[in-house]
Parts: C-alpha cells; structure tokens; sequence
C-alpha cells in the first residue's frame, strides 16, 4: 500500500482550499539508473476529489508532474465537518484514496 | 544473373539486420507504451492540443499563469493557473521542451474554482502554456521558465 496523502481542505470564505502532498516516485521512464539501464515508468495517471457524492475536481497527469505531487485546488458547496475524499490511480496499477474533514 | 555464393551470404546478412532492426524497433516500442493515451504519448505541441480536441487557441490576458522566471531545480518547478474567462471547463499545462509537452489535464466541474497549483518537471529552459478550454472556445498564455538544472536527470 503507498503511503497516505497529505491533505489538508480548510474554508476561505464560501470556498473550500484544497491542499494535497501525495507520496509517489513519479518515474518519467526516461531516467537512467546508475548501471545505465532506463528505470521504468510509474507515475499517478489519474486524480479525482469528491465532496458529498459529487466529482468537484478530475485530473488527468503524465509523468512531468513533479515527484511527491503537490496539488491544489479551490470548490465551493463544501462546508465546515463535510468529508472530501482523493483517489489517484499510477501506471503500475496502484491506486490510493484518503479521506479528510474540511475544517 | 548467376548468383554466387557471396551474393547469397551479403543478401541474407543485409535482411538479417533489416529484421533486427524491425524487431529491436518493435519492441521499445512495446517497452514505451506504458502510456497508451494519445495526449501524454504525443511529441509535439500541436500533436498533443491535437489529441485533447484543441487546434484553434488565442492568447488571453484573462488567464494568470504563475511560474518561477529562473528554475534552480526543474524537477520541482511550481506552476499555478487561474483563469478569469466564464465558462472554464478545463485547464491543461503543457512544457513545450519536455520530451512530451503534456503535463496535465485539470476538469474544472460548476462550482470549482479556475484555479490549480502543482509542481511540474521542466527538462530545459522553455514555455510553460497553459491551455483554457471555455464555452467561448479555447484560450492560452505563456511563460518562459529558466532552467538551470535539467528535470529530467533526475
């Protein structure tokens, strides 16, 4: 199991200020190791935020987003205790979702 | 034409490495398609607007791409994007220098905000688009970003 994101989603005035720091190597597939040979590809393809059953952000990434990804975001009709859960999904068929309380 | 034994040697030595190569080629081939969608697989600019329904975009004033004018380190470059255009339904980041421009594709749904922040790899000194797609068609701005040191050497 990867390890868990680090999100934090806090109110700014209507909206809710998503913060996420996730734990992923973000292997472009380009890189060499140092006996030379191409380290393979493994990078999160696929982010989705969902509030209260309902998608409020969906990414699609490649592998030039940054290792460890940082991402934010801002939604409106979130409220203060609702829960807003991140799924992402990699090459290699990983997958991981957290869950956090808007504060 | 009488063929000689030599013919015969150098014929089948020229198709033998006609068939490595094909092979050879075939399969990195194989070894690269780990990404088999069409945007994030393309090597051009265009190619990869292409592949997101993206061929006719101007620039606008209404979009504010934030990113570093010089990049110490372009593995970690932080890029953030918000739009002001009504009707955002989608923010993409592309590096045009990276062996594949497309970064990132964000689906704003009604009620986020046009807004996203992330940190993006930058092999080399290049532009950073990003692309806005609205009800009112598709709109793009730019910005060189510096870099000092490769993203990609990891």
């Amino acid at each position: 199991m990867p390890d868990p994101m680090r999100i934090r989603a806090v109110m700014m005035g209507d909206l809710v200020d998503v913060k996420i720091l996730m734990s992923h190597v973000m292997e472009t597939g380009q890189r060499k190791n140092a006996d030379g040979d191409l380290v393979p590809a493994h990078y999160i393809t696929e982010v989705s935020a969902t509030c209260k059953d309902k998608t409020v952000m969906s990414a699609a990434w490649g592998p030039s987003v940054a290792k460890n990804p940082y991402f934010s975001f801002r939604f409106k009709g979130g409220a203060k205790g609702d829960k807003l859960s991140i799924t992402w999904k990699d090459t290699a068929g990983g997958t991981r979702t957290d869950e956090v309380t808007i504060n | 034409m009488k063929k000689t034994r030599r013919d015969f040697l150098s014929l089948t030595g020229r198709l033998g490495l006609a068939a490595a190569a094909l092979t050879s080629g075939l399969f990195s081939r194989i070894a690269m398609a780990v990404d088999t969608r069409p945007a994030f697989e393309a090597t051009s600019l265009k190619d990869a607007l292409a592949s997101i329904g993206v061929t006719e975009h101007q620039a606008s004033a209404e979009i504010i791409l934030k990113a570093p004018d010089i990049a110490e380190n372009g593995a970690v470059v932080p890029v953030e994007v918000t739009s002001k255009l009504p009707g955002t339904r989608s923010i993409a980041l592309l590096v045009e220098k990276n062996p594949h421009q497309m970064s990132a594709e964000f689906m704003i749904p009604e009620g986020t905000e046009a807004f996203v922040a992330t940190r993006l790899k930058v092999a080399e000194t290049s532009n950073v688009f990003a692309v806005v797609k609205t009800d009112a068609g598709v709109f793009h701005a730019a910005k060189v970003v510096k870099v000092t040191l490769g993203g990609c050497g990891g």
